[in-house]
């Protein structure tokens, strides 16, 4: 991991209302001052550059079947070992890779955009609140199972016929675990703006006359971020997990379109046998999440408006 | 406030007859069905039959309003009945509501179900708060520190593995090669005295270890992130230089403030306390509410999860006003009316 | 079968044959632990007929008659099996009669009569019951009580094969006293009765806790003093097949553990902790792929897969039909997914050795890459630069779908690289069991309505005559909307030919002529590829080694002879 010695925040005084470009720069410049945003920026990258260009350089196809190299521990051939098929484990960590990670980003995008719409939106503007939050009441109620068979039998067969197989089942993915997570972060915004709105710079910015959208975008939305991001990241982790779980419902991808919950979720029987089969997948995930966490933790600290105004 | 409470009360009214309903149609638009489980040898003439006998014949309407008619009256005077042994009116004839596998009254089934759904994963919520804030407190107050970052890469960890994968693993270790714990949960078991006590205790611990972990990891993240938020405001600096001392500034006005965004997470955590962790449940047997639900949705028991997921979804719109009424003690700034 | 099979298989049975010499006395071996990864719903099995239930309550209540680990039909409650030979059947095969065994008492104490038999049949015909049995009970016209001991049981036509009604773990006889208030439509309100049937079975409910866990204990009225040897019985429910394995196997917590869906493998595993063996039994399950004789063209709209559609663009090519058998190893499939509990097959009747052709084995069993592409290539089917056969614009790409299940799935993965290996693509698909097979009209997903080019899953039939189960690929079954999508003849096979047949075989009461008939049916539908048969499945479970008396049943419950099971001192 990191070096855990800075124990203070860098505080480079930002020379306020420049040009963009200078801001960004700003903002590098705290980012980079960062040590675990840092590391976890090149963990991250390393894992994407693994998952797009990996394929090129391990070219075993992860769906080639061998049954008789079936179950086998790491070797030079096979690097992560083989599943019970005999298919080699690094190109299906390599592929799923693919899968789950844009399934995680996409639809934790699509879940933070709802929640924190809808959290702003109720948080800020009084009239609203009600009726958005007892929208979200009924989706926090809603039983996700039954919920996820009724959208997979009317809009499936919609979206394979528009799309092709597999796109149509990322779109149908993605929005499920989209439409089916924002909630929560929706309750965590609004709690935030509802203590933000009733301080004194929310008031002083108000009665200066400044647009409602612009003290949203200027004044509340950089004070929620530290939460958003939080969101962010655990968003990703159950995004990549609630994908194995609807593979494993045969609710999601097909059965031969390796994802890195379902390497996990179909692992953990050979956890005695090949345990090589449950560390990697396992690994990963938890490498993607703990590096961007890192990443958020480090955008929060380079964003943070205490930070920046002074 | 107190208006406000009110007023959120019976605005939750209506709010549970709408969800009720969405809920009944959903179910009902599910494709899923009471006879899929069945051996195919069952001929098709005999499944329809099965089904007409479970009142799947009657029109959808038909069977909603007869649902809120057992739910909230058939049953509450059973409850009533059983409470104070009273008799009232013909309370023979009085239709409860039938789970369709089991044919026996969903209320026994969920009451059944709630010792072993408290015990295992009502404590393990607890546990969970218990560990995070003191966790995310230390971790943000001494950010990047050692303990900041193994209480990160401990809590990612947490939280990117699955439960699925932790409890097969600590039951190999743990039951398989040491043979500390058992793998199954007993239901059976009656705590009567220090010995069954003690097999309890021994029976719970990794189902709620599991659990915990799984709890805390994520309440810790919010703690550290609103701590953080907090120990930056000017306020903190001004009690500072007024001399109050770091661990009032601490636990008093940085705790106190930064709960807002705690207090969300765990109202929205309590209610699934309810529903239960449907996959623990299934790794150690511990036949929860959870693994009720999942029985129940797996074999489209409609009267079971209809039932179930609306005290569901009650929880739910209580525990979200119970946290929008502390963020109004919490902060007393925040007005609703 | 494999040696090691037959090994495992020799070795149980000489346990067991030493298990019953060293029986003591009832009660004197403690609990006996069951597990059932699918928790079980209630004991009435007239009331759910899931296996599960159908199992657990064999404990309690019996049938007149059961089928033993070979078949055969033993007598339980009766004096003998009742045939035409000596007199128990009449001649014009109209009735027949059961001879009550005189002393059986009820667990609560009262004698067990006719009546009892008499009652159980008006309760599960009762209208408004919805019994799950009920076809236990087709064509029975009448069942009266002659005497106290003497039933005698009357068919609405003539019925060759008359043992269904009292046959059997799926149509136990329940007390009349117990559930005389629970008939038809208050049929579900009897909890009590439901959750605790009274019966004449070695073990008597204590406990029953839906979804969970039963709690039994001795029967003190069973008719064998001695028996059963355990004093009281946990059978405990939920959870997953694998760890139900782990919990007999390698921590031994439990004693048995039925239906071990687990890759071969992970129990080889699990054995070397020494504390469990594995039980097969074969039945009359098969793993097949269905082949779709009609379009399955989704811009067919309402038509699609149906005989309205037209027949298949390409399946309805015989070439391609036994192309597709012919490119599969089922050995391979054996192996990866079934292990103990499965053989290969070209059988959709693969049991009992009577009725089981071999005809088809010599080309079938034997994997013919070569072979398959030789035929499809003098048919026409072209590869293109895709490596997928083509003819006329058609592509030999096929939706291949299946319920969840992650041995089902492996399965369709292998099945797709072998047809891959002769220019033939896959699209995999599964949908949910409960929705697979749930026979929702309005889900696009079930197995009767077939939007699907081929698809798998298993099929059997109950007891050991096949005439039922041939009789569901007639013309007349074929699913539609018209009827709801109830048919059975799922891959919308017809053939007249093959309906004459079926007719005659109910005409006819001959045993060895029942057998001829019975195979040829099965030879033409594998020769005409209405499906592909793949394994011939057979139930797995997992025993302590501590346990003795365990004889595998496929035909009956497999806790069928629990009365007989006690503990190795």
């Amino acid at each position: 991991m990191t070096d855990a010695t800075s124990t203070t925040i860098p505080a480079e005084p930002a020379k306020a209302a420049t040009p963009t470009t200078s801001a960004l720069r700003d903002i590098w410049k705290q980012f980079s001052a960062h040590k675990g945003g840092v590391a976890g920026l090149i963990v991250f990258v390393f894992i994407v550059l693994a998952v797009y260009v990996g394929p090129y350089i391990h070219t075993v196809a992860p769906n080639q079947i061998n049954i008789r190299d079936k179950n086998q521990w790491p070797s030079m051939a096979h690097p992560f070992g083989t599943d019970n098929l005999g298919k080699d484990m690094l190109a299906q960590v390599l592929a799923g890779g693919k899968t789950s990670l844009a399934v995680g980003f996409t639809a934790m995008l699509l879940a933070l955009f709802l929640g924190t719409l809808v959290g702003v939106v109720s948080g800020y503007f009084r009239r609203l609140d009600g009726p958005l939050m007892r929208l979200t009441d009924l989706f926090l109620a809603l039983p996700l199972l039954p919920l996820l068979l009724v959208i997979i039998m009317l809009f499936r067969d919609t979206l394979r016929a528009a799309f092709g197989p597999e796109t149509g089942i990322f779109i149908l993915v993605v929005a499920v675990i989209g439409v089916t997570s924002w909630m929560h972060t929706a309750r965590i915004v609004r709690g935030d703006v509802l203590a933000i709105k009733s301080q004194e710079f929310i008031l002083a910015a108000k009665s200066s006359g400044m647009r409602e959208y612009r003290i949203v975008l200027r004044h509340i939305l950089p004070n929620v971020l530290s939460s958003i991001m939080v969101s962010a990241t655990l968003g990703i982790a159950s995004a990549i997990i609630t994908e194995s779980a609807l593979s494993f419902l045969g609710l999601g991808f097909p059965s031969d379109y390796p994802t890195w919950g379902r390497l996990l979720f179909d692992g953990v029987n050979f956890l005695q046998l090949t345990p090589s089969r449950v560390l990697w997948p396992g690994l990963i995930i938890s490498a993607t999440v703990i590096s961007i966490n890192y990443v958020g933790d480090a955008i929060r600290d380079a964003l943070d408006p205490r930070s920046l105004k002074r | 406030m107190f208006t406000y409470t009110l007023r959120r009360l019976f605005f939750a009214i209506p709010t549970l007859l709408v969800i009720s309903f969405v809920i009944f149609a959903l179910l009902d638009l599910a494709p899923n069905d009471p006879t899929g489980d069945l051996p195919l040898t069952i001929p098709p003439e005999v499944r329809e039959q099965i089904k007409a006998s479970l009142g799947l014949d009657q029109p959808f309407f038909f069977r909603y309003m007869a649902w809120l008619h057992q739910f909230f009256i058939n049953e509450p005077l059973n409850i009533l009945e059983a409470l104070t042994g009273w008799h009232i009116g013909d309370d023979q004839d009085r239709v409860r509501i039938l789970s369709w596998a089991t044919r026996s009254p969903v209320v026994d089934l969920i009451v059944q179900r709630l010792p072993q759904t408290l015990w295992v994963i009502g404590l393990a919520y607890v546990f969970g708060i218990l560990i995070a804030i003191p966790i995310g407190v230390v971790s943000a107050y001494k950010q990047y520190s050692i303990f900041d970052q193994i209480g990160t890469f401990i809590s990612m960890v947490g939280y990117s593995v699955p439960t699925f994968f932790t409890g097969v693993v600590l039951i190999v270790v743990f039951s398989s090669y040491l043979q500390w714990f058992p793998s199954v949960y007993d239901t059976n078991l009656q705590v009567t005295g220090f010995e069954s006590f003690f097999a309890q205790m021994r029976q719970m611990v990794l189902p709620v270890a599991v659990l915990a972990l799984y709890n805390a990891s994520q309440i810790t993240r919010f703690v550290r992130a609103s701590m953080l938020d907090n120990l930056h405001q000017d306020y903190v600096r001004t009690a500072r230089a007024k001399g109050v001392k770091e661990k009032t500034v601490l636990l008093v006005h940085v705790l106190r403030n930064s709960l807002i965004p705690v207090v969300t997470v765990i109202a929205l955590g309590v209610p699934t306390i309810f529903s239960g962790a449907i996959i623990t449940e299934q790794i150690f047997r511990v036949n929860g509410l959870g693994q009720l639900l999942i029985t129940a949705i797996q074999g489209a028991d409609i009267p079971l999860v209809q039932t179930l997921t609306f005290i569901f979804a009650v929880l739910i719109v209580l525990f979200n006003l119970i946290a929008d009424v502390l963020y109004g003690i919490l902060d007393p700034r925040i007005r609703y009316d | 079968m494999n040696k090691f099979k037959l090994l495992l298989v020799g070795t149980t049975a000489a346990l067991a044959s030493f298990g019953s010499v060293a029986h003591a006395a009832r009660g004197s071996d403690g609990d006996l632990k069951i597990l059932f990864w699918q928790a079980v719903s209630t004991l009435n099995p007239y009331l759910s007929g899931g296996t599960k239930e159908v199992y657990s309550s064999s404990m309690v209540i019996e049938p007149l008659a059961r089928y033993n680990e070979n078949g055969e039909l033993v007598p339980t409650l009766v004096t003998e099996i009742p045939t035409v030979d000596n007199g128990g059947v009449a001649k014009d095969l109209l009735s027949m009669t059961w001879k009550l065994k005189s002393d059986v008492k009820w667990s609560d104490g009262s004698p067990f009569t006719a009546d009892d038999v008499v009652f159980t049949w008006k309760y599960c015909t009762a209208p408004d019951g919805g019994c799950a049995q009920k076809a236990q009970y087709e064509g029975v016209k009448n069942v009266e009580a002659i005497d106290k001991s003497t039933v005698k049981v009357s068919f609405s036509e003539q019925k060759p094969y008359p043992y269904s009604a009292f046959v059997g773990a799926q149509s136990p006889i329940i007390q009349a006293a117990q559930f005389k208030d629970c008939v038809g439509a208050k049929a579900p309100g009897c909890t009590s009765a439901n959750f605790g049937p009274i019966g004449t079975g070695p073990f008597v409910v204590k406990e029953f806790k839906p979804n969970d866990v039963i709690t039994f204990v001795a029967n003190p009225n069973y008719r064998d003093p001695n028996k059963p040897a355990f004093a009281t019985a946990t059978l405990k429910g939920g959870g997953d097949a694998a760890s139900a394995a782990r919990a007999v196997l390698e921590t031994g917590e439990y004693d048995y553990a039925w239906n071990m869906q687990v890759e071969p493998e992970v129990l080889a595993t699990m054995l070397k902790a020494g504390k469990g063996k594995l039980e097969t039994a074969f039945g009359t399950q098969v793993e097949r792929i269905n082949l779709n004789w009609t379009n399955a063209d989704p811009k067919l709209g309402d038509k699609r897969s149906t005989t309205a559609a037209g027949p298949h663009p390409s399946l309805s090519d015989p070439a391609v039909r036994k192309a597709l058998s012919m490119a599969i190893d089922r050995q391979v499939i054996v192996d990866a997914g079934y292990g103990a509990a499965g053989k290969p097959t070209c059988n959709i009747v693969p049991a009992p050795a009577a009725v089981a052709s071999t005809k088809n084995d010599a080309w079938c069993f034997k994997q013919d890459i070569e072979g398959a592409n030789k035929l499809l290539d003098d048919a026409g089917w072209k590869k293109g630069s895709d490596g997928i056969r083509a003819k006329n614009g058609v592509k030999l790409n096929f939706l291949y779908s299946t319920s969840t299940n992650s041995v089902r799935q492996a399965t369709q993965e292998l099945v797709k690289d072998m047809w891959s290996q002769i220019g033939v693509g896959a699209e995999l698909r599964n949908a949910s069991a409960s929705v697979f097979f749930g026979g929702d009209p309005a889900s696009p997903d079930t197995f009767q309505k077939f939007y699907a080019d081929v698809e798998m899953y298993t099929n059997n039939f109950d007891g050991t005559d096949p005439e039922k189960y041939l009789a569901e690929w007639l013309c007349d079954k074929i699913p539609a909307p018209a009827n709801g999508w109830q048919g059975q003849n799922i891959p919308r096979y017809c053939n007249p030919a093959y309906d004459k047949k079926v007719a005659e075989l109910s005409k006819t009461a001959e045993p060895a002529k029942r057998h001829e008939l019975s195979k040829e049916l099965n030879d033409m539908l594998t020769e005409e590829g209405a499906h592909i048969p793949l394994v011939h499945r057979g139930s797995l479970s997992a025993d302590s080694v501590k346990l003795e008396g365990v004889k595998m049943n496929a035909w009956d419950s497999e806790l069928w002879n629990v009365a007989d099971w006690s503990r190795k001192k």
